[in-house]
């Protein structure tokens, strides 16, 4: 089909005046409009008028020019796409939820309140914790909001301490969300494993660290195997233990972070928890954590006691709010119907299978690529481009002839202690078959490296667009219709 | 066995051989014996029919009325084609656009957004999504600070969300900010008061709403000219929470403020109890590079053919880690595409006449509830949403009205505010039966 690599103008080359694509009752008897004065706009803004099919089709033909997880394989590392089963989206639009308003009295929102509390508790029991909040909309915002509650709790404490140590194979997200919570980022570097290097640790810990931020399974697939002595140590000086829980995937039912020596972690449930991505969030951040820090969670807090559910808004310690209401709420209605689809021993099945899978492309593709940590992983992979190197070939080289394969590109360049990283995460979603072909494309591109180079730098061949200039959209940028030099 | 797993047992066994493992329990072995769950997780699992049953039964849990809530979060009528394009799943189910040769739809809607919202707020510059108004509100604070370095004041008006307010102390409270309130006489901001404040010579931004929380459209050309007088160097932020407003009012960039920001939940999102909602902000463009969030660009490809990217990543957490502009990742990218959707359907002409009937039958409710007995209208120019004051026991009304199927505004007690008064919000969504209901209530009221 052309409209499937066809370019869509942009809307506002299209439509027209007069026309509407939506109507409007026309009540009778209404007061005037009564705004005046300066406030009055002189000047409607200019956009274009579209019937309702021309905007269909507009959106439609845009949609054609995406990739989705319904569309096929997307080892994206550390993302977790996995599919996102279609009740969830059916759970999230009955009426009685979509409709229900955060200001009406809590007698009339009982079965969203207890929608919440019902996630709370699943989510505690999967993470072996005591409680949770589910108020951060994605998951940076719950490190920032568990960030917060380690600061709150340790300035409880009398304690005003300055630092929070972060493992330089941490997302980029953990330092930021340090520093908005007003610490100073100190790295502490990995062993050979890739594991946090306890010796650097012990030198970087004294009492002026708050805390530390560890992803567990780390960035490499690889678990923190002295995530226990990690928590002890830090304990021992005061400090707290936040575990970016962004690949809890990788441990459902195997292991669980309450029990770990874990303070205080994120979920991301359009991650573990099957909700879609949306093309960059709605995502959901629930932050989970043990008793002793309960007094610090974000207000307000939900509230089941006796079967009848309600906001207890009273929480002095709290560190106040951090979202305009109480989340994503449409979004956890989807991961508790995930939850509930699978129960605990599908969920322990999801991350069996999931590990099992990226054990098997691991095996499979070892010697084609290089893999720079070799110690055994979890839910992904890390390879890279090392072998290919000596042809003029790179990551992102790969990564663009894989889309020439109708596939889509790993995790690219990231963690960044791996120079030229792919990073691989299969997800239990994927049939072997779907893997099969995956690996036998990725051992093509292997063959095409050395034998065909030009291939994969022209690559991506048969796209919509191809590789594009970031540079000049950067140096002149052009951020909206008409803006800019076009 | 779960319809979500593609494996067979077969497909495991086979897996496992080319693992080189016995069993799957053995690729756990990396996590330290004592640290194993060793029992099953206690968490029952339902048959798709048996799930959908259990979610009906708490989504009927909840008590359906007409309504005037609002509030920072609005009904309005979704057309249906939203749901319907939005949910195709290349845009559903993708993720955030980093691979761009394959993501062009994501990526040119986000800039058909950016686009829409700087036409509505009169700006030059959009980000592609922010988690919603009130987080929008505290970045743009920080955004602000960013912009005048060695001032650590922000000025807030009384009359901006209570929510927002408290989120913005809660991100301030760690980083050496002071917030000071500017006071606000029958919710609106006195101009004598806001001069007086400014002359604080460590302010670097103020923020007033637009219209207020109490729905009240306060003289910005008068506030803008105020602190351009008297704080040249601070940065004026707007909020607004119901930007259905700018179809009738002047946009906020006319009146030179430095960054416009809000919530545009509004625009084709459900309320879902108050989340997955949409927070918006713009700015100038000489201020872009300390702008929080996402930024989608035009360019070209290798052949010259037009295409867009994320761009400007040098203020993003996965380039500069703690020096970033903010620690935004995911934002609200489908939020964002059901907006602009929402958008292209109503277009200008739509906006103007939707914009005029929430208006009109806000009038006509306020023009109403004047004439009521025990119900006043806290006066000032508003859009969809006002403040009513009365002498009786709103609790005991709420209450009433509600067993007669309306609810009927939200007391403003809720937000620690005055117990003898009450927001009330008209949306198309409202009949002018409705309002006649209310005001019928209103007069029954003891």
């Amino acid at each position: 089909m052309k409209t499937l690599r066809e370019k869509e103008k942009t809307i506002f080359e299209l439509g027209g005046s007069g026309k509407r694509g939506m109507d409007l009752p026309k009540p009778e008897g209404l007061a005037p409009a009564a705004i005046s004065g300066p406030c009055m706009r002189g000047v409607a803004p200019d956009l274009p008028d579209l019937s309702e099919v021309e905007v269909v089709r507009h959106f439609t033909r845009l949609s054609k020019l995406n990739y989705g997880v319904d569309d096929g394989f997307y080892p994206l590392g550390s993302c977790t796409m996995k599919h996102n089963p279609k009740i969830n989206e059916v759970v999230a639009s009955l009426e009685g939820f979509k409709w229900s308003h955060p200001m009406l009295p809590y007698g009339m929102v009982q079965g969203t309140l207890k929608a919440m509390k019902m996630l709370e508790n699943a989510l505690n029991e999967i993470t072996g914790m005591d409680g949770c909040s589910l108020q951060p909309a994605a998951g940076a915002h719950g490190e920032l909001t568990g960030v917060m509650m380690i600061r709150a709790c340790q300035e409880k404490k009398g304690n005003s301490r300055q630092i929070m140590l972060i493992p330089d194979s941490a997302h980029g997200t953990n330092p930021a969300s340090s520093a908005f919570s007003g610490y100073e980022v100190k790295e502490v570097a990995s062993d050979e494993t890739g594991c946090v290097d306890l010796k650097a640790l012990a030198e970087a810990l004294d009492e002026n660290v708050a805390g530390m931020m560890l992803t567990n399974p780390n960035t490499l697939g690889i678990f923190e195997k002295n995530i226990q002595k990690i928590a002890d140590m830090l304990h021992e000086k005061g400090a707290l233990l936040y575990m970016d829980g962004a690949n809890m995937n990788a441990m459902m039912g195997k292991a669980r972070p309450g029990e770990l020596g874990v303070d205080v972690m994120h979920l991301n449930l359009h991650k573990t928890f099957s909700t879609p991505h949306g093309g960059g969030g709605p995502g959901a951040g629930p932050v989970c954590f043990r008793e002793h820090m309960a007094p610090f969670q974000p207000t307000p807090v939900v509230d089941g006691e006796g079967g009848y559910h309600k906001l207890n808004w009273n929480c002095p310690d709290s560190i106040g709010k951090v979202h305009g209401f109480y989340g994503n709420f449409l979004v956890i209605l989807k991961a508790l119907a995930y939850i509930l689809s699978l129960g605990g021993n599908g969920l322990e099945q999801s991350t069996e299978d999931a590990v099992l899978a990226a054990n098997y492309v691991r095996a499979s593709l070892k010697d084609d690529f290089h893999i720079p940590f070799d110690v055994p992983t979890l839910h992904e992979v890390v390879f890279n481009d090392k072998l290919q190197e000596e042809f003029g070939v790179s990551t992102l080289d790969i990564a663009k002839r894989l889309i020439d394969y109708g596939i889509h590109p790993p995790t690219i360049y990231f963690p960044l202690i791996v120079h030229g990283s792919l990073m691989v995460e299969p997800t239990e979603s994927e049939s072997k078959e779907e893997m099969d072909y995956f690996i036998e494309i990725m051992k093509k591109i292997a063959k095409e490296a050395a034998t065909s180079p030009e291939l994969l730098h022209d690559a991506p061949h048969d796209t919509p667009v191809r590789r594009l200039d970031e540079t000049k959209a950067a140096r002149n940028p052009v951020l909206r219709y008409g803006g800019g030099k076009q | 066995m779960s319809r979500f797993f593609p494996l067979s047992d077969d497909d495991r066994r086979e897996m496992l051989r080319k693992v080189g493992a016995d069993n799957i329990q053995s690729l756990f072995s990396s996590i330290p014996e004592n640290g194993q769950f060793k029992e099953t997780l206690n968490i029952p699992s339902y048959s798709e029919q048996e799930l959908l049953n259990v979610f009906r039964e708490l989504a009927d849990a909840n008590t359906p009325v007409r309504s005037f809530a609002g509030a920072g979060v609005y009904a309005h009528y979704i057309p249906a084609a939203v749901d319907s394009l939005a949910s195709r799943e290349e845009f559903l189910t993708a993720y955030t656009p980093y691979q761009p040769e394959i993501s062009q739809g994501t990526l040119q809607s986000i800039f058909e957004y950016q686009t829409y919202m700087c036409a509505l707020t009169g700006m030059e510059v959009s980000n592609a999504s922010m988690y919603d108004g009130a987080t929008a509100f505290a970045e743009a604070i920080l955004m602000a600070k960013r912009a005048v370095k060695k001032k650590n004041t922000v000025l807030i008006s009384d009359a901006i969300h209570p929510h927002y307010r408290k989120v913005a102390e809660s991100y301030l409270k760690n980083l050496g900010i002071t917030i000071t309130a500017i006071p606000t006489v029958n919710h609106r901001i006195e101009m004598d008061v806001l001069v007086t404040a400014l002359e604080n010579e460590d302010v670097f931004g103020v923020a007033v709403g637009y219209p207020n929380f109490f729905g009240i459209v306060e003289p910005l050309d008068e506030i803008a000219a105020a602190v351009r007088e008297k704080a040249p160097k601070a940065m004026l932020i707007s909020v607004t929470t119901e930007p259905l407003a700018f179809g009738l009012l002047t946009p906020p960039g006319e009146f030179g403020v430095d960054i416009a920001c809000g919530e545009a939940q509004s625009f084709g999102n459900y309320p879902g109890f108050g989340g997955p909602l949409l927070g918006f902000l713009t700015t100038k463009q000489k201020l872009v590079r300390n702008m929080p969030g996402r930024v989608v660009g035009q360019t070209t490809d290798v052949d010259g053919k037009t295409g867009y990217v994320l761009t400007l990543s040098a203020r993003e957490q996965h380039i500069r880690r703690e020096k970033a502009t903010s620690n935004i990742c995911s934002n609200q990218g489908w939020c964002m595409l059901r907006a602009v959707i929402y958008l292209a359907l109503l277009g200008k002409t739509g906006l103007k006449e939707l914009a005029e009937l929430n208006h009109r039958l806000a009038e006509t409710a306020k023009t109403a509830i004047s004439k009521t007995a025990r119900f006043k209208v806290v006066p000032g120019m508003s859009f969809n949403e006002f403040v009513v004051r009365s002498d009786a026991d709103l609790e005991d009304f709420v209450e009433h009205a509600v067993v007669n199927g309306m609810f009927p505004g939200v007391r403003l007690s809720k937000f620690g505010l005055a117990k003898d008064e009450m927001l009330i919000t008209v949306t198309e969504m409202n009949t002018v039966e409705d309002i006649h209901r209310l005001v019928e209530l209103m007069e029954a009221a003891k």
